[in-house]
């Protein structure tokens, strides 16, 4: 045991442990961001093309993702976890631990993506993608070499924005026993009163955020040229 | 057989609302242009000029009607073989709609590899393309850092990277200051007579016509209303919209309120002879006048140059006896063209 101002710790001794999670949480976040970021990139393109005046306008399925992401999105994340607990079980072959969360949180990522991706590509210049169709191109080449770069630097600022908030996110994942910098701020630092260990884990989530969002916004400035 | 034939084309669009009427963007449009020529067409906005250039390479397709470009009918074909026809046009948009991702290399590449031209052939036909349009110097540049003309010229080089047998032109210069306008038109002339491509241009500026088409049709409502070679339109306009087209670059008849100002100053029977063709000169007809003593004022008129062709309006007041003046405008008729202005 050590004392100091903020109380008693024991934050020497759990510093391996503190580590672990750390890289526990990178993994989550990051295979959450890399699947939901690619899911999201889809049902963005299908969202922002099948709406009128897409490239692939067509009502009926518009009509279908849109409400469908309407109506996942809204829920609250911690009781998103509990309802698609059965469908995690299905997939993954699990409700609770760390595969269950990355089932959650990507489902979860993928349908706010989503949106983000659709704002952006929807905000793409419809001359742009006009011209592009009176050279002949094809709907998946406009898509891929045009619409996608066109709208490159604003997706690069949402999905930092994204990072942010599956990082968030991730923080909950001790409610179905999976682990990360979240429970054990939970775990060893709230409910054992250490503060320190509370805050020296805030810190490192707050790095994260720092890191993630100077990464993104550099790239979508380089991307930008500004 | 011209190159592109358009016979009672139509084009509605479905009914925004529920039980709404559709739209009747264009409405029987039969129009002819010949290989070679540059095809002007003028009218107001919501004339259907825009969504008629549009069904050319089937960016809208049309509702009925045949479109023929170099003798293939393109009505009703599949996207797959609409591509193919598009490869073979191209087009020139208002606001240039250049990707700002890319370079303009970039964006004169983007033709080239829809087209399937191998890489290794890009880098010197884009510089063939930049020279041509005069900014062999910005391959590497942003289009955020060109000014709107330099756009225009890589939007016309762009269109032409795949060496097209027609141009189509939506408002090409109409984002432009009139100095850009000019020289864009004399690179879209150039394009015309060095490369031998039909340009198809639309405009509401009778300027862009004059300068530059050889024949025109007026649109409105959907409707072409009147079309022939630039210069019997602007020296004989027939309807009133394209007299109002006219009017707005050649100003050689009074207006109903000149009119009255003039009247108030000049007691005499006004007319407006119409001198078109050159062969008939002024004199011949003011002989006729004198000849009855008939004392003549030239009140207001003009003599215009249209591509190399004159033409002028002279209205004048004529005083003296009636039935002199009535026999003199007899004779005077067998010249040219006179009207009554009240």
């Amino acid at each position: 045991m050590y004392a100091g101002i903020l109380g008693d710790t024991r934050l020497p001794e759990l510093t391996d442990l503190l580590w672990e999670e750390t890289f526990a949480t990178l993994y989550i976040v990051g295979l959450t961001l890399l699947i939901g970021g690619l899911f999201g990139l889809v049902l963005g393109l299908a969202l922002s093309t099948t709406r009128r005046g897409g490239l692939l306008a067509n009502r009926p399925v518009f009509v279908v993702l849109n409400v469908g992401v309407n109506f996942f999105r809204p829920i609250p994340f911690v009781i998103f976890i509990g309802a698609v607990q059965p469908f995690s079980r299905a997939v993954v072959g699990t409700g609770i631990g760390e595969k269950a969360i990355i089932f959650a949180m990507t489902l979860a990522a993928t349908f706010g993506i989503s949106r983000i991706v659709e704002q952006n590509l929807v905000g793409v210049d419809p001359g742009v993608i006009e011209a592009a169709r009176s050279m002949g191109a094809g709907r998946l080449r406009i898509v891929l070499t045009v619409l996608i770069p066109e709208a490159l630097g604003p997706l690069i600022l949402g999905y930092t924005f994204v990072l942010v908030a599956i990082i968030d996110m991730s923080a909950i994942a001790g409610a179905i026993g999976a682990g990360g910098l979240g429970a054990f701020a939970l775990q060893y630092g709230w409910r054992q009163f250490d503060t320190v260990v509370t805050w020296t884990t805030v810190l490192i989530i707050v790095a994260l955020v720092q890191i993630a969002q100077f990464g993104g916004n550099s790239l979508a400035r380089k991307v930008m040229r500004r | 057989m011209a190159l592109l034939e358009i016979r009672d084309v139509r084009k509605e669009f479905p009914a925004r609302s529920r039980g709404g009427s559709p739209t009747v963007a264009v409405d029987g449009v039969d129009l002819d242009v010949e290989a070679g020529e540059i095809f002007g067409i003028v009218g107001y906005s919501g004339a259907g000029k825009s969504t008629l250039i549009r069904l050319v390479n089937a960016l809208e397709p049309a509702t009925s009607g045949s479109i023929k470009v170099a003798g293939t009918e393109i009505v009703g074909l599949g996207e797959r073989q609409l591509q193919e026809v598009r490869r073979g046009i191209g087009m020139v948009f208002q606001q240039f709609n250049l990707m700002n991702s890319r370079t303009v290399y970039g964006n004169l590449a983007f033709p080239l590899q829809v087209a399937g031209v191998p890489k290794s052939e890009h880098r010197a036909r884009i510089s063939e393309l930049l020279h041509f349009v005069g900014l062999a110097d910005k391959a590497l540049a942003y289009p955020d850092q060109l000014s709107g003309g330099q756009k225009q010229r890589v939007g016309i080089a762009r269109a032409l990277a795949t060496s097209p047998s027609l141009l189509l032109a939506d408002e090409a210069t109409s984002a432009l200051d009139p100095e850009t306008t000019q020289e864009v038109l004399a690179l879209l002339k150039q394009v015309n007579t060095e490369l031998g491509i039909t340009i198809v241009l639309i405009t509401h500026e009778m300027e862009v016509i004059k300068t530059i088409a050889d024949r025109v049709a007026v649109m409105e409502q959907g409707r072409v209303i009147e079309q022939g070679p630039v210069f019997d339109l602007f020296s004989r306009p027939q309807h009133p919209a394209t007299r109002r087209f006219v009017s707005t670059l050649i100003d050689d008849e009074p207006s109903a309120r000149a009119l009255e100002v003039l009247q108030e100053r000049h007691d005499g029977r006004f007319v407006t002879l119409a001198f078109r063709d050159p062969a008939v000169r002024q004199s011949q007809v003011f002989a006729e006048l004198i000849a009855r003593e008939v004392a003549f004022e030239l009140v207001y008129g003009g003599i215009e140059d249209i591509q190399g062709q004159t033409f002028g309006n002279l209205t004048l007041s004529l005083t003296g006896d009636p039935a002199q003046i009535e026999a003199a405008l007899a004779a005077v008729r067998e010249r040219v063209d006179v009207r009554e202005v009240a």
